[in-house]
């Protein structure tokens, strides 16, 4: 690593906190600043006593100034104390029992999409036009257009509940058994993928065809390097540029909690699924951290892929400043 | 040029299979280079120039090409040569640069990597001995504080560095010929003279054989030894330099250089231009291609002239005009 990539790691992490700190003040002030009525019986449930909104109110200091309000907040959040009403759980707590979950689903996933999306983007790129590309064109449109919840459901009830091929939904700690943890996973990871091969082989079946077309492939072949190389070394390493920072970008969302549809549908019991009933039952606190939790990954992968993206492209490193 | 030549190129033609049709791109290209000489191909866009070279390096290779003809180099028949063959060849005994130095270098490697990786293409040498190596071509080639500049990126390089990079990595296996195609189109005029200076230097130096693809006729003036005339896809005049400087015999090499200032001929109060545009290449006029635009054509013309030689005191100037050599000594501006 030399000095100049260094100097932009430096700022774009700097900058990261920058944004993760103004996305906590903007989900304090959306949540109990802007809604009008009191913060208090918002969080309080659907049939609260006044004196249990008495008690949330003094919890949160709803009396006290705003910045107050804000750094207590953020106590709880880090402290653990923020407590849903519903559940009287720990928020913090659920998350982090989540997150294993969710970053297994995500992680395989993303691992899955890239490589499938790699080796179908590329060989309909070198196919382009001939009857196989054709082919690879529809089913990509076939799998961009199906909903995760009807396939997620399909998959669920014929592979698992019908043939029993896989477990019917469910989940094991990667811990307790290894081969459990990835036969519970493999439906889910095919039914989060599908969507993002379908649409990522495209995108790098495009970008391949645009950098074949560049003078520095030319040259390669000109070198006298096998086809294979130049494909390889020169073509798909310049390709890959900006399917990389869609996967990031992906990848963040979904450990966000972005998943919850699949989530949802294998009863993964991951952040995704702890938002949707977080959300179905207006669980303020729940909502807020689940919010917080997402933000702060999705933040985070954006510095990642801009980082990733200055190590590929040794053109954006002297830029300075904003790097994309 | 006595002796063997290293590039034999005979009847080459070339066709391109496109939506709109068939495009005869190159027809009947008869070529020679000999060791150490400048052969210089001249001709305005489309005239078939680049494909010629780059079918030579096998870089026009496709479902949608047919090539003909034959093109013997150092032994080797090109056109009839397996990929893997002529693979071998290109960067090796063959190297080529381009026209556009700042499209033509990978973005995303160091410069030295890219010579590396040219140089292992072809040779099993060790990689720091590469590099060594790598390192060398760039300093002869005149890129000052090589051994640093060797870890730069493409992008961190002027125009007339990245072709001075572009020629180091053509030199890195010795080829005995290098194929420059517009190597200063795309280059400031200092520049320019820079590289031809760094060109003419390595064909001196080094006895390196080049073919020069230009539409810069000053350019080819101060490198070649040998000049062929091409348009629309045939080659119509080929001799040494000053035969086609100075007793062009072909009515378009007559128009192309009349299109120039001389500083060796009065100056003319407007200068020449030829009428109208390069024919077509899906459809090419029967017979020469020239005659629609020729001033001079006559009934012989919509039969095809051969590229012979017609004066008998330069056997080695070639052209294909069909008018008597008398006649063009008149009409010759």
């Amino acid at each position: 690593m030399n000095s100049a990539m260094v100097r932009f790691v430096v700022r774009r992490l700097l900058s990261m906190l920058l944004v993760l700190f103004a996305v906590s003040v903007l989900v304090f002030l959306i949540f109990n600043v802007l809604p009008s009525g009191d913060p208090a019986v918002r969080m309080a449930g659907k049939i609260p006593t006044e004196t249990q909104i008495e008690a949330i109110r003094e919890e949160w200091g709803f009396d006290e100034p705003l910045y107050v309000q804000y750094l207590t907040m953020m106590k709880k959040l880090f402290s653990g104390d923020m407590i849903s009403y519903f559940t009287q759980l720990s928020v913090t707590e659920e998350i982090w029992k989540g997150l294993p979950r969710t970053l297994s689903l995500a992680i395989g996933a993303a691992l899955i999409w890239m490589a499938f999306a790699i080796a179908l983007g590329v060989y309909s790129a070198v196919r382009a036009g001939a009857i196989s590309d054709r082919l690879l064109t529809v089913l990509a449109l076939i799998g961009i257009s199906m909903p995760v919840f009807w396939l997620g459901a399909l998959l669920a009830y014929y592979l698992g509940f019908k043939l029993g091929l896989f477990p019917n939904g469910g989940y094991v700690e990667f811990t307790v058994n290894p081969l459990e943890w990835l036969w519970h996973l493999v439906l889910p990871w095919f039914a989060l993928s599908v969507l993002f091969i379908g649409f990522y082989s495209r995108v790098l079946r495009s970008d391949i065809l645009e950098t074949m077309s560049e003078d520095f492939v030319r040259t390669a072949r000109a070198k006298g390097l096998s086809e294979r190389r130049v494909l390889v070394k020169h073509v798909l390493r310049n390709s890959l540029i900006p399917v990389v920072t869609l996967w990031g970008l992906d990848f963040g969302a979904v450990i966000g909690g972005g998943a919850i549809l699949t989530e949802t549908v294998f009863g993964l019991q991951g952040v995704g699924e702890y938002a949707a009933n977080a959300i179905e039952q207006q669980d303020v606190p729940a909502v807020m951290g689940v919010t917080l939790c997402g933000a702060f990954f999705i933040v985070v992968f954006n510095a990642l892929v801009d980082i990733a993206y200055a190590a590929l492209d040794p053109r954006i490193r002297l830029e300075g400043g904003t790097g994309r | 040029m006595s002796g063997n030549p290293l590039l034999e190129v005979s009847d080459l033609a070339v066709s391109f299979n496109t939506e709109e049709g068939l495009v005869q791109a190159v027809d009947d290209v008869d070529l020679q280079v000999g060791p150490g000489e400048v052969l210089a191909v001249v001709g305005e866009s489309g005239s078939g120039k680049s494909v010629t070279a780059m079918t030579l390096m096998g870089l026009t290779r496709g479902p949608n090409t047919t090539i003909a003809g034959r093109a013997s180099f150092e032994g080797v028949e090109l056109v009839a040569a397996s990929d893997e063959e002529l693979r071998g060849i290109r960067g090796n005994r063959m190297s080529m640069i381009f026209q556009d130095p700042m499209s033509s270098l990978d973005p995303v490697y160091r410069v030295g990597e890219q010579i590396v990786e040219q140089i292992r293409a072809h040779r099993d040498v060790p990689k720091d001995e590469a590099r060594r190596r790598a390192i060398e071509l760039l300093d002869a080639v005149g890129i000052p504080d090589a051994t640093t500049r060797a870890d730069s990126y493409p992008h961190e390089f002027s125009g007339g560095m990245r072709q001075r990079v572009m020629i180091a990595m053509a030199l890195s296996l010795e080829p005995s010929l290098l194929i420059a195609d517009e190597p200063t189109t795309a280059l400031d005029v200092t520049i320019q003279a820079q590289v031809v200076d760094l060109l003419r230097q390595l064909n001196q130096s080094r006895g390196l054989s080049i073919v020069l693809i230009s539409h810069d006729i000053g350019l080819v003036a101060e490198v070649a030894d040998r000049v062929a005339v091409m348009y629309a896809g045939r080659i119509v005049e080929q001799g040494s330099l000053d035969e086609i400087f100075y007793d062009p015999q072909h009515p378009y090499t007559w128009g192309l250089l009349g299109s120039l200032t001389r500083i060796d001929r009065p100056r003319p109060r407007r200068l020449l231009q030829i009428p109208g545009a390069p024919p077509s290449l899906l459809s090419p006029p029967q017979g020469c291609h020239f005659r629609p635009r020729c001033p001079h054509a006559f009934e012989r013309c919509p039969q095809t002239p051969g590229l012979e030689a017609r004066l008998p005191q330069a056997p080695r100037h070639l052209d294909r005009c069909w008018l008597e050599s008398e006649a063009k000594q008149e009409l010759q501006p």
